[in-house]
Formats: structure tokens, C-alpha cells, sequence
């Protein structure tokens, strides 16, 4: 190996995956914020300086505002959704029996379909008229409901659909959580005399917490980010009520052409998922507990 | 205190038998030690009396009242992990009181106990620290004091002193040992080593494939073993075995027919090649091929035509030649059949014949 000096070589190391990250992440950030501060439409060679005037224009927008209010929404449903409902799940699940593990698989596939086949797959199923879930419903004396095509009903139905795609997964890394606790820990619990409760609460619970902490920001980051299922079932609609921020900045960025207006709300998606990610790290690594 | 009882007891782990039929009585206030090799069933035997795994058929009795379906945390079983199964997120303090707040133990008599069990055991500047920051022998201890505290009938021990060092485990078998006499409780132990099974026992039980191959006192167990597996398990180094048709010279008086002999290392006695045996012994010559001085015990490997034995000498270390004779008295000689079991009521006596190659 030619000679680099020994205080050097740790960068020279790292260097490769440096220029990739700098290529790929911090070039296009930068980009992003330098955008942000301009009025451009993609096609020509001038960029006009605005300053704060897109993130101006953007906080004022009634539009904007209620593309929050649905992200924030949209994402507290469905991380409570879908790791509250993982976890119970993976409690009843983590057993040895080929029925147990045929349930596993079968909640686990929806993971593996691409979101694309899920999102038609799903606009069919919540058909008003020839859906199968009205039928469902109608058999129990419910109905019909409007599912998507209702401002009132349309991110719920996003966010079954989110729950259902992500539910498989949450609860395998669940199961494999609750594999890695030592039994003799539940033993010792056995012979304290702990109630099933008593040993989820303070016992289980606990020894979960790097699994749980794991899901909930991959879940909060997943769902903050959510695209295709809006791209495809809702476009936004009815009267923005499926409109998040993702939709939001590609409807700026790819249909409008404003490219300015649509780096400003991509800056403050990064800064809110910065932030919670950030915040959860905080509150959670002093209550996460980790075997050893 | 308590005595437990096994009757008849089986158990089949996924249609595989590990413990045939085992009956045992463990009295109450003994410390009893279940040793064997790993694999020997006697975990399996302890986690039963614990509860945490049912036998396939048979009874479980503590002090005479059958437990089959009581479950552990009733039994009044305190148990002691290997690997201490402290509860990581919680502290020292509320580790030991886990089991009392679980049983509804009020507040002030939960502190009181507490204190008392940290003072026995020198855990009270620890009482607010997680298991994570304390050293393998204070976590012993807290293992030790949550046990403890229950005030249990019995304590159940599954090989507790083995993740600890070599200094460390001498002086926790003393604290246990103590620890034991003030309870009074009923011990049960477990361990693959038979030192730790010989120095702190009362009643030593050796298991074997699932099998008791012996119970009794510790030199009970090593004067008078029950057969060939307990002879060898117990003491280092082993009991020495020798095919009794490639010692031609030996011969037996009373009923049975010897397949094995065997003499303890320290019981015979290193003469050199050229010296005369005594006649009222086993002689066996040979050449030593190592020799360990460990200051006051000698240990000598000696290769004859019978093959390897080990031989102890005392004090004095043997100053001969490599060439060397051991000799064993008659009365020293414990036979064997062939299934491995005792024969008791053979004797030795001296063939007259002429000595084969090496052996006299």
C-alpha cells in the first residue's frame, strides 16, 4: 500500500462512502435549500432570488396548512394503528406451531407487494359501488360508505391501508424482539409470582423497548413520506383531504413547475422529520433498555 | 424447610426419554447437590421441582403435599439462575422486591426486608444501581438476595458459581455454605463439578443419562462408590480402572466375578523398579510419563501394561527413576463387574502364578 500518513488514514478510508453520501444526500439538501430562496419552473436558465418569499406564500396558503394538518394526522394514526396493533399480535404469534407460522407469513406478505399493486388492489376493494368491503358491510347491515371519494372518510381509508401494508412487518420485528428476551427472565418472573400483566408491563414491555423504539421512528418516517397510495387512489382529493406534504411538493415540483415553491415545503419536510427523529431520540434512548 | 419427593418420575422432551424413572427424596434442610456431566438430566430434574417444566408422568411432593399442578410461583421455590436473570431495567432494590410487591406485601414491611437481606449479603451501597453497572459477583449477590427474600422452603441453585472466576467461586461455595447454615432452608443444587458438589454438599445425588447412579454423603460417595461412573466422576484425579484380565496376578475370594479393579491414586504408593513389593498388595509396574508437583500432593501418570494410572504421593515427592512400581493394598482394591457395578463382597487375594511382562 503507498505510504499515506498514519493521522490521514482514517479519512482516506472513509473517502469513497463520503463522496457518495456528499454526491447523493448533502449536494441535493444544499441544492434544496439554495432553490428554496428562488423562483424557477425547471425549463429556464434563469432563477429569480424571492428570499423567504415561497416559504411566505406557503404559510399563508389555507392549502398548505391543511397539508400539514392531514401529514400529522395521516402519521399519528398510523404509527399508533400499526405498532399498537403489531404488538399484541406478536405476543399471540410467537409461538411454535405451523399454524402460528402460516398467520406470520400470511400478515408478513402485504410487505413484500409492491405499493402500486396495493394501492389499485385497494381502490377496488373500496369501491362505493362494487367494492368488496361495501358488500361486507352490507351483510352486516352497514352502509354503503363512500370511503375514498369522502373528504370525511378518505385518509382513514389511506390509513387502513398503510396499517395493512405495514402490520406484517411490525410484527415480525415484534416477534423477533420478544424472541431475544432471555426465557430465564420470564421464569424468574414465573417464580416472583408476576400476573401475565404484571410481567407484560414490567418485564416484557421494558426488554421490548429498543424494538419498539426502532418501529415507531421507521413507521413516523415511513408515513411522514407517504406517496404512492395518494399518487395513485386519491390524487389529494376529495378537496385536499388526502393532500400531504410528499403529494404536495411533487404536485409543486412536477405539475405546477414551481420548483422554488416546492423546495421551500420539501426544506420544511426535512426539518420536521429531522426534528421528530431527533426529539424521539432524545425522549427514547433515556427510557430504552437494552440485555447485558 | 421442606422435603421434596420425585415419584416415579418421567420426563420426554419431543418424544425423546431424558429421564427414564427417577425417584428421589431430598430431605428437608439438606443441602443437596445433583452433579453429572452435561446432559445428565439433572437441570431438568431441577426445573421440574421448580415448576418450570413438567414431568412427563410421576409426582412431584414438597413436605408431602403433591405439586404437580401448582404452579411455580406457589410452590414457595426460590430459584438462583446461571446466568442470575436479573431484570435489567430495574434497579437492585426493586429486583429484590419484585416477588414481595407481587405478593402484596405492604410498603414499610417490603423496606424492612429488603434492609436486612442487603445488610447479609453487603448489597446496601448497590441497593439503586442497575444490574448492568454491578460486577459478576455482586450480581450474584443480588441474584442470592432476591431469593432470599421470599423466605422460600426451598432454594433451588442451577449452577450459580459458574460464570464467575476461579478466586471469586472459593469464596462464594464458603458464603453459600454459611448462607445455608443460618436459613436452614432446603438447598438444592446443581453442578457439572464435582469439587463444588464435594465441598458443599451434605448429600451428593449423581446422575447419569437421566439416571441416579448414586445419592449418599460425599465420602460416602467417595470410600464407597455404588459402581464404576460414580468411582470415576468423583475425585481429581479419578479413580483409577484396570481390566482385571491384564493384571494376571490378581485374584478374588467370595461371590462375583470381577471384570474391573480400581484403587484411588492416593492410596498407592510409588516404589522404584528395583525395590521388592510388599506381597500383601496390588503391584503395578510401569513408567511414569508425567509428574505434577502442586506443593503438597504429587501426581504421577505411570503407563504399564494394564494401562494409565494416576498415583498421589503426599509431602514427600517419589525420587526414583522413571521406572517404577505402584503399589496398592488388598484392602484398597474396589472391583467391578462387568454391567460397572460394585461387587462388594469380593475380596483381593495373590495369584502364585509366575508374573506376566511388567506386571508382578
Amino acid at each position: 500500500m503507498p505510504m499515506v500518513p498514519k493521522r490521514l488514514k482514517p479519512y482516506a478510508m472513509i473517502a469513497p462512502a463520503l463522496a457518495v453520501f456528499s454526491l447523493f444526500y448533502l449536494y441535493p439538501i444544499g441544492y434544496m435549500i439554495h432553490l428554496s430562496f428562488h423562483e424557477w419552473n425547471f425549463i429556464s436558465p434563469e432563477k429569480t432570488y424571492v428570499g423567504l418569499g415561497n416559504y411566505r406564500e406557503m404559510l399563508t396558503d389555507d392549502v398548505f396548512l391543511q397539508v400539514l394538518r392531514n401529514s400529522a394526522l395521516y402519521t399519528v394514526m398510523t404509527v399508533l394503528l400499526a405498532t399498537g396493533t403489531a404488538l399484541p399480535l406478536a405476543l399471540w404469534l410467537n409461538r411454535k406451531s405451523g399454524f402460528h407460522a402460516f398467520v406470520q407469513g400470511a400478515i408478513f406478505s402485504p410487505h413484500i407487494i409492491s405499493l402500486v399493486s396495493v394501492s389499485l388492489l385497494w381502490s377496488w376493494l373500496m369501491d362505493p359501488e362494487y367494492g368488496l368491503l361495501n358488500g361486507l358491510l352490507h351483510w352486516f347491515g352497514i352502509g354503503p360508505l363512500k370511503w375514498l371519494n369522502d373528504p370525511g372518510t378518505a385518509l382513514l381509508s389511506l390509513v387502513i391501508v398503510a396499517v395493512w401494508k405495514n402490520l406484517g412487518y411490525n410484527t415480525i420485528v415484534f416477534i423477533a424482539g420478544l424472541q431475544s428476551i432471555p426465557p430465564e427472565l420470564l421464569e424468574a418472573a414465573a417464580l416472583d409470582r408476576s400476573k401475565p400483566w404484571t410481567t407484560f408491563r414490567r418485564i416484557i414491555l421494558p426488554m421490548l423497548s429498543p424494538t419498539l423504539f426502532f418501529l415507531v421512528i421507521i413507521n413516523l418516517i415511513g408515513s411522514f413520506q407517504v406517496f404512492e397510495t395518494i399518487a395513485i387512489m386519491t390524487q389529494g382529493g376529495p378537496v385536499h383531504s388526502t393532500n400531504t406534504l410528499v403529494y404536495y411538493i411533487y404536485e409543486y415540483g412536477f405539475r405546477y413547475f414551481k420548483i422554488g415553491h416546492a423546495s421551500a415545503a420539501g426544506v420544511i419536510l426535512l426539518v420536521i422529520v429531522g426534528t421528530l427523529t431527533l426529539g424521539y431520540f432524545r425522549l427514547l434512548s433515556r427510557r430504552v433498555h437494552y440485555y447485558g | 424447610m421442606a422435603r421434596i419427593d420425585l415419584i416415579d418420575v418421567v420426563k420426554q422432551f419431543k418424544g425423546e426419554t431424558v429421564i427414564p424413572k427417577l425417584n428421589l427424596t431430598i430431605r428437608e434442610g439438606s443441602f443437596t447437590v445433583l452433579v453429572g456431566p452435561s446432559g445428565c438430566g439433572k437441570t431438568t430434574t431441577l426445573r421440574m421441582i421448580a415448576g418450570l417444566e413438567r414431568q412427563t408422568s410421576g409426582d412431584i411432593l414438597i413436605d408431602g403435599a403433591c405439586v404437580n399442578d401448582v404452579e411455580p410461583g406457589k410452590r414457595d421455590v426460590a430459584m438462583v439462575f446461571q446466568n442470575y436473570a436479573l431484570y435489567p431495567n430495574m434497579t437492585v432494590r426493586e429486583n429484590i422486591e419484585f416477588g414481595l410487591k407481587n405478593r402484596g406485601v405492604p410498603r414499610r414491611e417490603r423496606e424492612r426486608l429488603v434492609r436486612d437481606i442487603c445488610e447479609i449479603v453487603d448489597l446496601t451501597p448497590y441497593l439503586d444501581k442497575k444490574p448492568q453497572s454491578l460486577s459478576g459477583g455482586q450480581r450474584q449477590r443480588v441474584a442470592l438476595a432476591r431469593a432470599m427474600v421470599k423466605h422460600p422452603k426451598v432454594f433451588i441453585l442451577d449452577e450459580p458459581l459458574s460464570n464467575l472466576d476461579a478466586k471469586l467461586r472459593v469464596h462464594m461455595r464458603t458464603e453459600l455454605i454459611e448462607l445455608h447454615r443460618r436459613l436452614g432452608a432446603t438447598f438444592v443444587y446443581v453442578t457439572h463439578d464435582q469439587t463444588e458438589a464435594m465441598s458443599m454438599g451434605d448429600r451428593i445425588v449423581v446422575m447419569h443419562r437421566g439416571e441416579i447412579m448414586q445419592a449418599a454423603a460425599p465420602m460416602e460417595l467417595y470410600d464407597d462408590p455404588d459402581n464404576l461412573f460414580t468411582a470415576r466422576f468423583i475425585g481429581t484425579p479419578p479413580m483409577n480402572v484396570l481390566p482385571m484380565n491384564l493384571l494376571p496376578n490378581l485374584g478374588t475370594e467370595g461371590e462375583g466375578r470381577a471384570e474391573y479393579v480400581g484403587f484411588r491414586p492416593e492410596h498407592a504408593r510409588l516404589l522404584p523398579g528395583s525395590a521388592d513389593p510388599p506381597s500383601d498388595g496390588l503391584a503395578i509396574a510401569g513408567s511414569i510419563i508425567t509428574r505434577e508437583s502442586l506443593g503438597a500432593e504429587h501426581v504421577y501418570q505411570l503407563r504399564t501394561t494394564a494401562g494409565t494410572c494416576f498415583v498421589k504421593q503426599f509431602l514427600r515427592p517419589y525420587a526414583g527413576g522413571d521406572f517404577a512400581t505402584a503399589v496398592v493394598p488388598h484392602d484398597r482394591l474396589y472391583f467391578f463387574d462387568g454391567e460397572g457395578r460394585r461387587l462388594r463382597n469380593l475380596r483381593a487375594a495373590s495369584r502364585p502364578e509366575p508374573a506376566a511382562a511388567g506386571v508382578r
